[in-house]
Parts: structure tokens; C-alpha cells; sequence
């Protein structure tokens, strides 16, 4: 149901700092909202995104309901060798997502 | 529904207005500490803990006028040489109208190259938003940027 959208570039050289985009799908529903009948709408946010290169965490976020419906965040890194980007969302009901990309550096 | 989001509202602040009351007096020392409402001073004494706060570094891109509050981009960026020595160690934005203070704590190291987040926030009404940045060396820099909202988030009845 969930899906990730990753943009890596594919190849780099040695030493560029890269931009790593990501979106991931979600109603990010933030709790506060009411339905016509006075019932609060229970939160069901994203609450923690991870980005690990090679098994080592090069980013984390915490996430609130200020941030909008399907969590957009893009952030930088250095691209020092080839190698796999692992992604991961985990949220409120268990809601838990991955998704990769891999990158050749030369 | 009006009257249902004031008293969260209130009971939230009165919250928040009890626990600065019996913690340590604030030294946080941002500059606009005189308008900040106290769940954000709380949040952000919460990140800082007893530091100081300068002004500078912290460059805060977010449109000054919002149409939608449910999307509105942003993005903020530290000057930094990003080395082992020297570098960026987290971001944290806030808010002073939301109904939580806290908008995102985001968490680099050296090897980001740049210090720069972007990310598309909600904001439920027209209100100052601050963005802190810790450095390796432990100290922090603040930026404050105010946004007009036209239509608020968060807070609408769901049909």
C-alpha cells in the first residue's frame, strides 16, 4: 500500500556530496482534527525516517505532525565508495517501510 | 469543533505553563524569547538544555506568505566546513502556534558534505518558526523566520 519514492544519483565521483531525495507515501493524520461529529481522528503519523549507507547511519529524523502528508526530506552526503542506501520509515500502528538504492563511485 | 480546540488548546498551554513552573528558570537566550509562547520555549529548552543560543549560521527558507498551510516548503541550511573537526551535528525546527512546538529534529554527521535539510511542513495559523542547529563544538545557532498563513492545517473537520 505504502510506497517510497528514492532519487539517488546513480554514479558520482569519489568526494561530490550528493543530494538524497525521498517520499514516502502516508496520510501523516495529525490527531488534532475533528470529524463533524466532535470525534478526534486518531493520529497515525511517521514518526522516525533513518537513511543508513553500507549498514551505517549517515541520517535520522524525527518526525511530528507538523511535517505534511507523504513526508518529503531531502538531505546530503558524501559519496566516499560503492555501495547500497537503506531506508526506513516507522510510524505510529506498526506502520514500517524500506526502501534501497545503490550507487558506483569512481 | 471551535470550542473543542480551545480546551485542548488551553489545557496543552497550562501544561506546558506547569512544568516551566517547577523546572529551572529558562536561560534560553534566544532573541525573541519576550514574544516566544512557553510551549516552544519549553521544547526548545528541552534540545539546549541550559546553553546559550547565538543568532547566525542558520539560514531558514520557508515562504514569508502561505496560501495552504497544509504543505508549505522548507528548508534550512547551517554554514559549516562539515569536517570531522567541525561539523553540524543536528537540526531542530519549532513553532509557536501549532498545537505541538516541535516540527522535526533532524540528525547529520560529518560525512553529509552539507548541511541542509528540506522537508514540507503544516502550519496551523501565522506564527514566527525558529530553526536550531547544534554543532560539533556544542554550541547552537538560531534562525527565526515569520509566515503568513491564509488557510490553516491541522486543525479542519474531516467530512
Amino acid at each position: 500500500m505504502a510506497s517510497a519514492l528514492i532519487n539517488v544519483p546513480k554514479k558520482a565521483k569519489r568526494g561530490d556530496t550528493i543530494e538524497i531525495k525521498t517520499l514516502m507515501s502516508h496520510i501523516m493524520e495529525t490527531g488534532y482534527r475533528h470529524t463533524a461529529a466532535g470525534q478526534v481522528v486518531p493520529r497515525d503519523i511517521i514518526t522516525s525516517f533513518t537513511c543508513r549507507f553500507n549498514g551505517a547511519e549517515i541520517f535520522r529524523a524525527d518526525l511530528f505532525p507538523a511535517t505534511a502528508a507523504n513526508p518529503f526530506i531531502t538531505f546530503f552526503t558524501v559519496a566516499t565508495e560503492s555501495g547500497k542506501f537503506d531506508f526506513e520509515w516507522i510510524g505510529d500502528n506498526g506502520f514500517a517501510e524500506t526502501a534501497s538504492a545503490s550507487i558506483t563511485v569512481e | 469543533m471551535r470550542k473543542s480546540l480551545g480546551s485542548t488548546r488551553r489545557r496543552f498551554l497550562g501544561l506546558a505553563g506547569s512544568a516551566a513552573a517547577i523546572g529551572v528558570v529558562p536561560v534560553v537566550s534566544l532573541r525573541p524569547a519576550a514574544a516566544t509562547p512557553e510551549t516552544m520555549t519549553a521544547a526548545i529548552r528541552n534540545v539546549v538544555g541550559g546553553a546559550v543560543v547565538q543568532t547566525g549560521k542558520v539560514k531558514l527558507d520557508i515562504p514569508p506568505l502561505v496560501e495552504n498551510g497544509n504543505t508549505v516548503p522548507m528548508t534550512v541550511s547551517v554554514t559549516s566546513p562539515m569536517t570531522p573537526t567541525d561539523y553540524v551535528k543536528s537540526i531542530h525546527v519549532f513553532n509557536e502556534k501549532n498545537p505541538q512546538p516541535n516540527m522535526g529534529n533532524f540528525y547529520l554527521g560529518p560525512r553529509a558534505g552539507r548541511a541542509q535539510i528540506s522537508t514540507r511542513v503544516r502550519l496551523a495559523d501565522s506564527q514566527k518558526i525558529i530553526a536550531i542547529a547544534r554543532l560539533s563544538d556544542g554550541s547552537f545557532w538560531s534562525v527565526s523566520a515569520d509566515v503568513v498563513v491564509t488557510l490553516a492545517a491541522c486543525t479542519e473537520e474531516v467530512m
